[in-house]
């Protein structure tokens, strides 16, 4: 059996980005949450906005940790796999890569330790440092990666030069345009406004799932409204940066707003493509389903205004990857907006919810990595044949790997990746169901209230007295 | 010396400086901790809490110099990081597994259901020998230049062992440093065996490397080189013998000294490393590519050298603070 090595390499690394991304969509929007929760405690003593902070401070380490681990394989990959990109783009790619490193995970990762372990070993100021820091880590690390894959999509600021082997690499001529390159303004905006929702609707399944369980603690109703709020405040939001940033796709890769609408022909009116199954054959879309002219509306602000179709692009990315991650990642959006809005209600008016709500709130915990990871897909995917949009295609940066390598490497990657993902979300609600018990709580520090809490010494005020 | 500043080569120098440095003190830190992983396989089921809760607090930024080091190579040396990581493609992927299963298990083990944590535990054993034995074994063979013949694949997996076991050493006297009795006592015993395991991997790779390459047996036996260079295997010798003897004496009274294993063994990498590193210069590639050949261009070296400098010693800052603050023996880890 043949094995295509440049195929296996692309789903290698597309699997394990798929499973990267959820851990960071998490983490990213969690640190300032738990801040939140240490800020809400500092300033009100209450003892339930601790108990939440313990807890997801552990789904926070628990994500964290997975983050990290499948974020090393990915920069490993580079170099195993993918060799021309750091050879053709490596004096840009590399700097952004390097600032990332040296700025972001460092913080992230030094903190980390002093924030899951350290309440009872620095002042509370420290403590809570700690935690603005690692919220700024996690946040600067998504700045520079979202930087570098902003400029993949829309490079500015370089210009291509020959090397003395004849080969072609980029050189930065302006820094500032690379960083603040076309896209890179909505694809992070966006970013960080999904992982908002990510962690605000997994806060709120965990929650759910406890308050099911029986579990209407006080710390429990808190994080319940905290998740839900938020996403019934971010979902607007972010509905607004996903049409802003589609208008600056269509600026400036057209190709893939043809595919995400699923736009064969160029027309003027275009209509909006509810459901279709697109064929590359015979050019359209099979059984399609579609609303006169709302596409054009959306897209241009015109009733007649013009969408540009696949048939205008020598090179377009595959289409039916695009086009169905896009509904499923609107699809969910609309979901979000239904249900948070509607969970608000029910918490605005009796300060609880009902039990319907509770269970959809639980099936939809991971409803946000969910979305990302479409989201993601339709970026991606509409970005090829390109690894660099006009710069670099995916298949001139495979390096000389054999298709047997890459398999192997391949069957091990997916059965650790699911594997992980179920014991990540088993591990998830066995914490809130074990919480839910109170059987993980230390009896003598539940005892420990508010303002008492704050006065156990700490191992540095020990120091402090001797 | 003021060429190098004329033509410009400092930058991918202090690079390769940089990069190296990385990649010594990672495989100090993340070593202990990867040694303590290895370690808790011959531990008992509360010795291995401790032993786990002495690294808790650090791993993660322990493996962070992992991302650094190989960061570097990856954007300050794109074309020899191309090569090096294809040639070793199936060790690297095997060492991923390891730090995957170790980092996760980690915090697993912490969460999980008690009658599971033992898998975990088994986990966190496996991924921490697993990327052990692949990081040595790809040391081997970046030492013989990639030599994929039954002689070249036998040198490496007897470098994998011995960087194994090096591991081990610095995580049996980080341990002996961190925690106290029985398993103190235990941990100076697992420091004396791997000192001897250790030893005859640094001995392989000391007699190994002069007779593979000409070039380097030149560096090293030209006179008057020899002179000065000798210091290195001398003083790393003289190390060696003290810290077995001072193990056969430890523990002392009132803990005293507990630091003094985890210093010379670092001591002891260091010199190691300036060794080898020494006999590759100016390769970066052994014998195939140089450092300069393999170096990005100046005007992204330059601002990534700018970052470099204002950055690492806030880093090293930090880092100090949370060794600071988790100084002392390990306790119960706790998350309130």
């Amino acid at each position: 059996m043949e094995f295509d090595p440049f195929l296996l390499s692309r789903i290698q690394f597309a699997a394990n980005i798929t499973f990267h991304i959820m851990f960071p969509s998490i983490t990213i929007a969690l640190g300032w949450i738990l801040l939140f929760f240490k800020l809400r405690f500092n300033a009100t003593k209450d003892e339930a906005w601790m108990q939440s902070y313990f807890f997801f401070t552990k789904v926070f380490a628990l994500s964290f940790a997975i983050g990290v681990v499948s974020g090393v394989t990915m920069s490993f990959q580079f170099g195993t796999n993918w060799p021309g990109f750091m050879e053709t783009v490596g004096n840009i790619a590399g700097p952004l890569l390097a600032y990332e490193v040296l700025t972001a995970f460092f913080l992230e990762a030094t903190f980390l330790g002093i924030m899951l372990f350290g309440f009872r070993r620095v002042p509370n100021w420290m403590h809570t440092t700690a935690t603005v820091l690692v919220a700024v880590g996690t946040t600067l690390s998504a700045f520079w990666i979202l930087v570098l894959n902003s400029w993949m999509h829309t490079p500015a600021g370089f210009e291509m030069i020959e090397n003395d082997k004849g080969q072609l690499q980029a050189h930065a001529t302006n820094w500032m345009e690379i960083i603040f390159n076309p896209s890179m303004p909505y694809r992070f905006s966006h970013m960080l406004v999904a992982s908002g929702l990510t962690a605000a609707f997994l806060i709120a399944g965990l929650s759910a799932f406890r308050w099911l369980r029986k579990d209407h603690s006080r710390a429990v109703i808190k994080a319940l409204k905290t998740g839900v709020f938020l996403a019934a405040i971010l979902i607007p939001l972010q509905i607004f940066l996903g049409h802003e940033h589609g208008l600056n796709t269509k600026e400036y890769q057209p190709a893939k707003l043809a595919a995400m609408e699923g736009a064969w022909e160029t027309k003027q009116g275009a209509p909006l493509v509810v459901f279709g199954l697109p064929n590359e054959e015979t050019r359209q879309n099979d059984y399609e389903i579609a609303i006169p002219n709302l596409a054009s509306l959306i897209v241009t602000h015109k009733w007649d205004g013009e969408i540009k179709g696949l048939e205008e692009f020598e090179l377009h990315p595959p289409v039916a990857p695009v086009f169905w991650g896009f509904r499923i990642m609107v699809g969910i959006g609309m979901l979000m907006l239904l249900i948070s809005w509607i969970g608000s209600f029910q918490l605005w008016r009796t300060g609880t919810i009902n039990k319907p709500m509770a269970y959809i709130l639980v099936g939809m915990t991971l409803s946000g990595c969910v979305a990302t990871i479409a989201g993601w897909y339709v970026t991606e995917i509409g970005r090829q044949p390109w690894l660099v949009q006009g710069v670099l295609s995916t298949k001139d940066a495979l390096g000389p790997v054999t298709g047997g390598m890459v398999f192997s490497s391949l069957t091990v990657y997916l059965a650790i990746y699911l594997f992980l993902t179920i014991a990540y979300i088993s591990t998830l609600f066995y914490m809130a169901k074990k919480a839910g018990d109170g059987s993980s709580r230390d009896p003598q520090k539940q005892k420990a209230q508010g303002e008492e809490r704050l006065n156990i010494p700490t191992a540095m005020d020990k120091d402090g007295k001797k | 010396m003021m060429e190098i500043f004329n033509d410009g080569t400092w930058l991918p120098l202090s690079f390769a400086f940089l990069m190296g440095l990385s990649m010594l003190i990672y495989a100090v830190l993340d070593g202990y901790d990867l040694g303590v992983g290895m370690l808790i396989e011959g531990a008992n089921w509360h010795e291995k809490d401790r032993m786990i809760a002495s690294i808790g607090p650090f791993w993660d930024a322990n493996e962070t110099w992992l991302i650094l080091g190989v960061g570097l190579l990856l954007v300050a040396f794109p074309m020899a990081h191309g090569i090096i990581l294809t040639e070793l493609y199936l060790p690297v992927a095997i060492m991923l597994f390891g730090l995957i299963f170790r980092g996760v298990a980690f915090d697993f083990r912490a969460k999980a259901p008690y009658q599971k944590k033992w898998k975990w535990n088994r986990a966190f054993f496996a991924g921490s020998l697993l990327a052990a034995l692949a990081q040595g074994y790809m040391l081997g063979a970046y030492i013989i230049g990639f030599d994929d013949s039954f002689a070249g694949v036998a040198f490496s997996c007897v470098i994998a062992v011995a960087v194994a076991s090096a591991y081990c050493l610095v995580g049996a006297c980080w341990l002996i440093m961190k925690v106290e009795g029985s398993l103190q006592e235990k941990s100076i015993r697992w420091a004396k065996y791997h000192l001897g395991n250790s030893v005859v991997g640094l001995i392989t790779v000391s007699l190994a490397t002069p007779l593979i390459s000409d070039r380097i047996f030149d560096k090293w036996f030209a006179f008057p080189q020899i002179m000065y260079l000798s210091i290195i295997p001398v003083i790393t010798g003289a190390l060696i013998v003290y810290l077995y003897l001072l193990l056969r004496k430890m523990p002392f009274t009132d803990d005293r000294y507990c630091w003094l294993p985890f210093v010379i063994t670092i001591i002891i990498y260091v010199l190691s490393f300036v060794g080898l590193a020494y006999s590759f210069y100016p390769y970066i590639v052994p014998e195939r590519m140089t450092i300069i050949e393999a170096a990005s261009a100046p005007e992204s070296l330059i601002i990534m050298l700018v970052g470099a400098l204002i950055v690492i010693p806030i880093l090293i800052g930090y880092t100090a603070l949370a060794y600071y603050v988790f100084r002392g023996k390990a306790t119960e880890l706790s998350y309130d």
